[in-house]
Parts: C-alpha cells; structure tokens; sequence
C-alpha cells in the first residue's frame, strides 16, 4: 500500500510534535546535558513514518514536544539512526 | 495578603480583580518557563490576576524549590522502582477476563493477560480492536454511522455464498445467499465480476444464483486449492475489519466506531473518518502507521486502561519509564528475553538473566569484553553496585589543603 499523506500522520492525536533542531541547538543541547556525542541521546529510524514526514536525515537530532499528564508538556529529543 | 482579603477569600466572595500590573505579573510567570513545568506555569497564570507582585514572587520561589526537591537525584534505581511499583499493586490483579454486558461491545482481554500482551509487544494482541471517530457532519447521524460502519467491514465470498468443490467434473462451484448478497447491497453481476477477477478466470457457467469455475487443474489438490482461495475473496469492505460496532460518544456529540479486527493504514484514508482520533490496540501496527513516539503514547494508554479498569492506581511516571525504555532504540522492544533484557550490553548480565551457558560460551567464541558497568556484572564480581552512592567516582586527596 502507499504510503500515507504525512499531513494525515502528523495530525493524529497520538503524534507529538517533531522538529529538527538546528546545529548550533544540538551543541547546546549536548552542553546542557554533558553528552559527549548525539549518539548518546535516545534513537528514531530513518524509516520511521514521521521522520519521513518531516524529512528528517540521519545525524538529525529531532525535539520532541509530548504532552505530559503530569507536566503538561515534556521535551524530548531523539536522534536519527 | 490584607486580612481583609483573606476574609473575603474565605467567603467564597469574588475578590476584586487587580487589574493593574497584571501584565507585569504575567511577565514575572513567564520568567519561570524552562524552570517549572507547563503544568505549574498554567496554575501560577490563574492566580496571576488576583495575587499581588510580592506574594506571586514569593510563590514562584518555593514552587520551583519544591520542584528540584522533587526531582529524582541522579543515581536513584528508578527502574527498580518503577517495577516494584507496578508489580505490587499487579499481584491484585485478578486473572479474571470479563465481558462487558450487552450486545454491541466486544470481549476484551482485560487485566493481566492484557498487561503482559502490552509489555511482550506481542505483533498480534489476541483482540485487535480499532476505536475510530468519524467526522462532524457524520458522527450526529446514526443512519450514517451505521452504513458506514458496513461499509468498512470485511465481507469475504465465504460470508454470502456457499463453496462446493465437484471432484468429478474438476469445478467449484459458488452458490450466492441471494438475501445476503442483497444485505450488503451487491447485485449478482457486481458479485460475479468481482469473483471472477479475483479467480482470474471467467465462469464457465452463470446461473440465476450460482456460478460454475473450472480451475483447469485435475488434482484434487489444486481444486481444493482453489476453492479456499475464492473463499478468501473480500466482495466489501476494509481488510481486517471483521466486525463494527456503533457506539455512542461519551461526551454525547454522536456515535463512534468500535470494530474488532485492526486496519489503522486502510481506516485512516477513508474520507469519512476523523484520521485525527482512529485508535488501534496494537502497538506494532501504530508504530508501523504512525512511528515510534505514537507507539509509545499507545503503550503508556494501553497500560493505563488496563490498570484503571482493575481499579488500581499505579503512578503514571512509572509507566512512562517503562515506555521510554521499550522504545528507547527507536523501535519497540519487548521486556524480556527477546528484547531488552536479551540485548544488554554486558555478557555477565545477559548470562544472569536466562540462558547461562549459551551466552557465555558466545562471548568466550566472540571475544566479547565487560566493562562492568551495569548493577548485575558488578554484584557477580562483588563490587560496589553504580546505583545510589555507588555511583559517584570521586577519589579524596588526604593530606593536600
């Protein structure tokens, strides 16, 4: 079957939202947690649907906004493998 | 705060709204972003029109202060936390699956088989079950949702007609319910041409309600073969949905559908459907359709469902953990042999687990080395454990001022 409309995954309501951060976001993002490497952070498949939705490239480190029961709203970040 | 404000407050009267600075105010609560959480910033926001600068000030001091004493201290086993939390309220959970009464809903696996088919990852839950919300404009109308809702469900050629193979005259034939074809709203030559171009062949004959294949094998084999094939061939409907039910929203705006069977790709192209909120039980499938952190949200709703229809009350950060460590690698894992527990790092843990001497004898063949950094390696060569204390690598030099 075909790949589905990215409009129609990213609007689902179990999608959070996904954003490529910018290179010079990454480095802070490694300094504020002391990561020595992107590699460290937790992973998402290139082959992942909404990376491809987003057209995200492998090495992209992706921050993702979920809402939280209990706080809200929790950044998390992700890098693709 | 003025006594005489407390008094008013106590009163339940409307304190006066102390329009002035209030922007100020709202200023000093967004200084607090990236502080405190979303969740604490909304309730500072409602009190920002009644609580004057100073108490505000003071307020936001000691809830951020009471957030970081909050926060877990690094080194903390939260893993093990997590377990012993979800386990001890699990051991309650009966075993007992019970079916909902009346006629429309389904028999869902509930409780622990449930909870365990959720933490295997199991590719097929034992009821696949889709949720799906339809459109405003649709969902009011129950006439609607009711043709919609046969619209999407499978009808296989087994459903409305009878199969017979004739080993004598080497045919199959297919013998139409009149009244059911009519029920799905098929006419006989639809039927027939959809049959037929699944078959790849023509009928030899047509009947008023029957159709004769020859399927130009002699074996009894390939003619049974054949037969199950035309059995399978769908006349109506959306793969996989074997069955809908129409169900009313709980919040009173209209009906939704609750099918048995799960097709998450074929439902959500469907024009009719609100492809916002189509629900699938199966996390495989959501995570194939939708990706990982979709799958992850279904994992932490999934295992909450299950534990509040058990009435027990589980913290959800501990769920969250669970979830993040199944989905950490960028696709979902099961806890256990085959998943996390079976691709840790070290040999000497894997070994502990399960399967002693085959994963000993792999790494002796491999030359695998243990940098002895998890919790299992470090108790098997009796060694302060990195967790709690033991983390820390500090060494004091005595003597130096």
């Amino acid at each position: 079957m075909a790949d589905l409309d990215p409009e129609v995954i990213l609007s689902h309501e179990y999608v959070p939202k996904h954003e490529i951060l910018k290179d010079k976001d990454v480095e802070k993002l490694l300094e504020q947690y002391k990561i020595e490497s992107k590699m460290q952070l937790p992973k998402i498949l290139s082959s992942d649907p909404v990376v491809k939705a987003i057209k995200a490239k492998k090495g992209d480190v992706l921050k993702i906004t979920r809402k939280s029961m209990t706080a809200g709203e929790a950044v998390y970040y992700r890098v693709v493998i | 705060m003025s006594p005489k404000r407390r008094e008013c407050l106590k009163k339940g009267v409307k304190v006066a709204i102390m329009s002035k600075n209030v922007e100020k105010r709202v200023e000093l609560i967004k200084e607090y972003e990236g502080k405190l959480p979303k969740k604490v910033i909304e309730d500072a926001l409602k009190i920002a029109e009644t609580t004057k600068m100073k108490d505000l000030k003071k307020t936001m001091e000691r809830a951020v202060e009471e957030y970081q004493k909050n926060l877990i201290q690094p080194g903390e086993a939260a893993g093990i936390v997590a377990a012993q939390s979800i386990g001890e309220p699990g051991t309650q959970m009966t075993l007992r699956t019970f079916h909902f009464a009346g006629v429309a809903e389904l028999a869902v696996p509930q409780g622990l088989p449930r909870f365990i088919e959720i933490v295997d990852a199991r590719r097929d839950p034992s009821m696949p079950i889709m949720e799906i919300h339809l459109k405003e404009g649709i969902r009011e109308d129950k006439g609607k949702v009711i043709e919609f809702a046969n619209r999407i469900e499978e009808v296989k050629l087994s459903d409305i007609a009878k199969i017979e193979e004739d080993f004598t005259n080497k045919q199959v034939i297919v013998v139409f319910d009149m009244k059911k074809l009519d029920g799905i709203e098929l006419s006989f030559d639809e039927a027939k041409k959809i049959v037929e171009k699944n078959a790849r062949r023509k009928a030899k004959e047509v009947g008023d309600n029957y159709l004769i294949f020859e399927p130009g094998f002699s074996t009894l084999k390939s003619i049974r073969g054949f037969k199950d094939k035309l059995a399978e061939v769908r006349l109506r409907g959306v793969p996989g949905i074997r069955k809908a039910a129409v169900l009313q929203e709980p919040d009173g705006t209209g009906y939704y559908l609750q099918t048995e069977g799960t097709n998450l790709k074929g439902v959500l192209v469907l024009p009719e459907v609100d492809a916002s909120r189509v629900f699938s039980n199966n996390i495989r499938e959501i995570e194939n359709v939708l990706g990982v952190e979709a799958a992850r949200n279904a994992i932490l709703i999934e295992a909450k469902k299950v534990l509040d229809g058990q009435g027990i009350k589980v913290n959800p950060r501990h769920l969250m953990l669970v979830a993040d460590a199944m989905t950490y690698d960028g696709e979902v894992k099961a806890i256990g042999r085959q998943g996390l527990s079976g691709q840790k790092a070290s040999v000497l843990a894997r070994a502990a687990f399960e399967e002693t001497v085959r994963h000993l004898h792999e790494a002796a063949m491999t030359g695998e080395v243990d940098y002895l950094k998890g919790v299992t390696e470090n108790i098997i060569v009796g060694q302060p454990i990195p967790v709690g204390t033991g983390t820390v690598k500090l060494i004091m030099k005595l003597g130096e001022d």
